[in-house]
């Protein structure tokens, strides 16, 4: 017992503690949020966490909260995302079907240079608001691994729906059109 | 008429040979073990396929080509990613910075206190264990009894 209490077994003990407390930290600080699809699962919507960033035209902020209230379909895109462009028509045409209606698609730019993601709207005439993400913080908040996702959220600034891949007709028909009837 | 074409090209590429060499001598390889390619989380060097490490190469060479120092694309980079992007611990985008040095210093004085700390704990163990061989304790009491007659008690 006292050859254990010794400062060299208890400085290895240390080291492989702290090793290991290391690692698992590690892994945990990895883990994506899936908070969102967890309470979907169980049938509940969770609040949509805060976007507050800079417009990508740079003509000031922009926040999802300004659209409490509103539909908002919620998509994270790069002008390097080659999946991203493949959707971005379908995107432009809900557009305009929910503007009539109130509602909005509303993108964030993220981890993306603002001269490209300018010729990108340009490209594809995205009339939609954009906001841009240059760090990407906001990947964490929603737990984005890759590009695009997009979460449609509810008039009461609730996520109702997700797509970790690029959205189809079928899903918008699917996830937003019924939302169009939600009030708050 | 060879003669006034010749002194025609001279003139012509005297400026830009003067721009090229007032250009600060940046490579891209200099550059991209220096910086990340944000959403791989590797240093853009390594980042050899992924789409955005393809942008960000494209752009660090625009840079280049546009006559601007490492500092100033770091700084460029840092504005368009923010301080991420940076592959360097404590690396300011500005090769002067004190952040640069301390952020080397901070760690190496911390390795060598723990060393020297770990040392000290296991002589004394060591010590500890064997204990004092009786010369060794004669000659400390001596001493002890020695210094004890310079006080006054």
């Amino acid at each position: 017992m006292r050859r254990l209490l010794a400062p060299v077994p208890i400085a290895v003990l240390t080291a492989i503690v702290a090793l290991v407390a290391l690692l698992a930290y590690g892994l945990a600080s990895n883990e994506p949020e899936r908070g969102v699809e967890q309470a979907l699962l169980a049938g509940e919507r969770e609040p949509a966490p805060e976007v507050d960033l800079p417009r990508l035209d740079g003509n000031g902020d922009g926040s999802l909260a300004d659209y409490r209230g509103h539909v908002v379909v919620l998509n994270f895109w790069a002008s390097w995302c080659k999946p991203c462009r493949a959707e971005s028509p379908l995107l432009q045409r809900w557009h305009e079907r929910l503007d009539k209606q109130g509602a909005t698609v509303l993108g964030v730019d993220v981890q993306d240079l603002s001269g490209d993601a300018l010729d990108f709207v340009s490209e594809y005439g995205l009339t939609y608001p954009m906001l841009r993400d240059g760090p990407g913080d906001i990947r964490d908040d929603y737990g984005i691994l890759g590009l695009p996702e997009t979460f449609v959220i509810d008039p009461r600034g609730r996520v109702a729906a997700v797509a970790r891949r690029p959205v189809d007709e079928a899903w918008m028909r699917e996830q937003v059109a019924p939302l169009l009837k939600e009030r708050t | 008429m060879r003669k006034a074409v010749a002194i025609l090209l001279a003139a012509l590429a005297g400026p830009a040979a003067a721009t090229a060499a007032d250009c600060p001598k940046t490579s891209l390889g200099d550059i991209e073990d220096e910086v990340m390619c944000s959403i791989c989380g590797t240093p853009l060097g390594l980042a050899a396929e992924a789409p955005q490490a393809q942008q960000e190469r494209a752009y660090i060479e625009r840079l280049i080509a546009d006559c601007r120092s490492k500092d100033e694309i770091k700084r460029a980079l840092v504005a368009e990613f923010g301080e991420a992007v940076l592959a360097l611990p404590g690396d300011a985008g500005d090769d002067d910075g004190i952040e640069d040095v301390l952020v080397y210093v901070i760690p190496a004085l911390g390795i060598l206190l723990a060393a020297g700390g770990i040392a000290f704990a296991v002589t004394r163990w060591r010590r500890a264990k064997t204990g004092p061989t009786p010369a060794t304790a004669a000659t400390d009491s001596s001493r002890v009894d020695l210094d004890m007659e310079r006080y006054d008690l």
